[in-house]
């Protein structure tokens, strides 16, 4: 009744091509961001954004990052986690040996390591695809768990191996209380959205989703492989670099390879697959999906008053949480994102049946 | 020169286990197209049943044999395999019929998660024994020709002999029986098999029980070499290299490849690991089979049928 988009007429190529073409989105999303920024720092609880909204964020950026090269172009990688982890070496790194260097240029210098990590690691992409290159991922990830555990350069020659920032500051505005933590990550993760979304919407992007859908046919009407390949996944290792950068530095503060294991790999790549392929909203629904469910489903039995030991707590959430998985492949192999674009299609035209 | 004989042997023995473990991937890719993550879960989760059933079955039954014991474990587990691929197949594989291949892994992916909670719920989480008698004590051969004599771990060239067994009787079963033929009618086209009326259904619960048999021995094999724990189902990642390098399709290649990055690891950990200060196993399979691939992208057998990029 109220989600129609009669009436709105599109008098400009502007107007044509804006990424919320309907009016009633344009509004749902300001007030989402509102809500973002306003209601929630002054509404939110210390424990809600420890535990949920600042992973969520930061989790949701790598998502959208891995969504790039998956989802986009069709290049599957379990090497995520790598990539984080090198991004977030690289910025600690930069930040403790350069004097004065900010925050944000750690950051992006972060991403632009993990950039050039990513695209050597995707050269193989060139030859192999499919599972091939998904196991070929592997040895990203491998060896760079390997790198920051033996290479003590790498961790500033620190002898527990685990590394640590502390301080940090944007702009001379110290991020130390946990809602200017998301209140960064927020931003952090608002202009690369923002970013990305509009990079699928350019040539680049169309070039990734036509290698995506047949590389052959793309080949034959002039978009180049390698070139395609090879940004999509320095486009998409930035992101997750920077991902990885604000996971280390805002979120955990002190950490260790293990931080960026395969787990982490896997644990993405289901947010991609759960939350939607090629889809920028997806990688949020994802991220949601697979941050939240196990803090519910950890609740579950203290709220039900059902006496289980923390390790029998531990197998039955694994257990639901890949059943769960699962199940939502089954019901919906395209992801949350398609279930939320099949509702609002639903939503136009009702209540009316056609 | 004996000491270098000694790693080799080490080499191919340990590859000889990752070859057992790739053996049930490269089965079930064979048979419907599904890279199963979820063979490292299954490991684990015969080991667990192996091990506790080996345990109970006496005290429920008040005697004291341990062949006996091991036998009916051995037969409880394997039952308990079969039920779970048919119920794998049941709940899951059925339903996912022509999805793509990533749809698939990630299905496997939750399978293996599914697993490793239900094994631990169901067989607890401590660190269980296997005694199959497995001889424990390392052997001496070859004592005439090099000064020492090269120093060999029986229980590695037993489970390498039944590993090999196991290998010859997969080929045989696939070769040479009706139902193996079936498998690899439905492993070349599945639309083919079934318009010849193969029941495709019961051809996945066959493979993923095989997969299953695969899981079960070498789980027994590791879990009586490293004990029944949680880091069992990581040996799967171990395995993973192997069956690229192999090739996803062929077992000729699984164990071929398993002895290459079996040798492969040992001789490089020796011989090159004090350049990177030590550690490198865990990645140098990777990297191998990963230098390997740049050349030869579909692994040493697999079938050419990934297009070239």
């Amino acid at each position: 009744m109220l989600y129609r988009e009669n009436g709105q007429f599109k008098t400009s190529y502007a107007a044509d091509q804006q990424i919320f073409p309907i009016a009633q989105d344009r509004l749902a999303i300001g007030l989402l961001l509102l809500v973002a920024f306003v209601v929630m720092p002054m509404a939110g609880s210390e424990y809600l954004f420890r535990a949920v909204l600042i992973p969520f964020l930061i989790l949701a950026l790598a998502a959208l990052g891995l969504n790039i090269l998956v989802g986009y172009c069709g290049q599957i990688s379990l090497g995520t986690g790598a990539f984080m982890a090198v991004g977030a070496y690289a910025a600690y790194n930069f930040l403790v040996r350069i004097d004065g260097m900010p925050l944000i240029g750690a950051m992006l210098l972060g991403g632009l390591t993990a950039t050039v990590v990513g695209v050597l690691f995707g050269v193989p992409s060139l030859r192999i695809k499919g599972l091939y290159l998904a196991v070929a991922t592997l040895a990203a990830q491998f060896f760079t768990d390997w790198a920051f555990l033996r290479i003590s350069w790498f961790t500033n020659n620190s002898t527990s191996g685990s590394v640590s920032v502390a301080g940090l500051n944007v702009f001379g505005m110290p991020i130390e209380s946990p809602v200017a933590k998301y209140l960064f990550c927020l931003t952090v993760v608002c202009v690369f959205a923002l970013a990305a979304k509009n990079l699928t919407r350019t040539a680049t992007g169309r070039q990734w989703m036509a290698i995506r859908d047949m590389d052959v046919a793309a080949a034959v009407i002039g978009i180049r492989p390698v070139y395609a390949k090879l940004t999509a996944f320095a486009v998409s290792s930035f992101i997750v670099g920077v991902a990885g950068v604000l996971w280390a530095f805002v979120h955990l503060g002190a950490w260790e390879p293990a931080a960026f294991s395969i787990d982490r790999s896997f644990q993405l790549l289901f947010m991609v697959i759960i939350g939607g392929l090629g889809s920028i909203m997806g990688a949020f629904f994802g991220a949601a999906f697979i941050v939240v469910l196990p803090i519910i489903l950890d609740q579950v039995p203290h709220l039900l008053g059902i006496p289980l030991s923390t390790a029998t707590t531990s197998h039955l959430v694994h257990m639901i949480f890949g059943a769960l998985i699962v199940f939502f492949l089954i019901v919906e192999p395209h992801g949350l994102a398609k279930l939320w674009s099949i509702g609002k299609q639903k939503l136009r035209l009702w209540p009316f049946p056609h | 020169m004996g000491f270098f004989l000694e790693t080799l042997f080490g080499g191919l023995m340990a590859g000889m286990l990752y070859s057992l473990i790739a053996l049930g991937f490269v089965l079930i890719y064979k048979a419907s197209g599904v890279f199963n993550f979820a063979q490292g879960a299954m490991v684990l989760f015969a080991a667990l049943a192996m091990a506790r059933f080996a345990e109970w079955i006496p005290k429920w039954l008040g005697f004291d044999n341990l062949i006996v014991a091991n036998l009916l474990a051995f037969v409880v587990a394997m039952a308990l395999m079969v039920v779970l691929a048919w119920v794998i197949e049941r709940l899951c594989l059925s339903r996912l019929v022509n999805q793509e291949g990533i749809t698939l892994l990630m299905a496997t992916l939750g399978i293996s998660y599914f697993l490793d909670g239900l094994g631990q719920t169901l067989f607890g989480n401590d660190i269980y024994s296997i005694n199959v008698g497995m001889p424990k004590e390392p052997a001496m051969i070859l004592e005439g020709m090099f000064e020492g004599g090269l120093l060999i771990s029986k229980e590695d060239l037993v489970a390498a002999l039944i590993a090999a067994a196991l290998v010859l009787a997969l080929a045989l079963f696939f070769q040479k029986t009706s139902t193996g033929r079936a498998l690899r009618a439905v492993a070349d086209d599945h639309q083919a098999a079934q318009s010849i009326g193969i029941p495709l259904n019961r051809i996945w619960v066959i493979v993923w029980s095989v997969a299953g048999f695969a899981a079960l021995v070498a789980g027994i094999i590791w879990g009586s070499k490293l004990g029944v724990q949680f880091s069992l189902s990581l040996v799967a990642l171990k395995a993973l290299p192997v069956v690229i390098l192999g090739g996803l399709t062929s077992v000729p290649g699984a164990i071929l490849g398993g002895l290459i990055i079996g040798v492969g690891e040992k001789l490089s950990e020796i011989y090159l690991g004090s350049f990177f200060g030590g550690g490198i196993e865990i990645w140098f399979a990777y990297v191998l089979a990963l230098g390997f691939l740049l050349v030869r992208p579909q692994g040493l057998f697999g079938e050419k049928i990934i297009d070239r990029v």
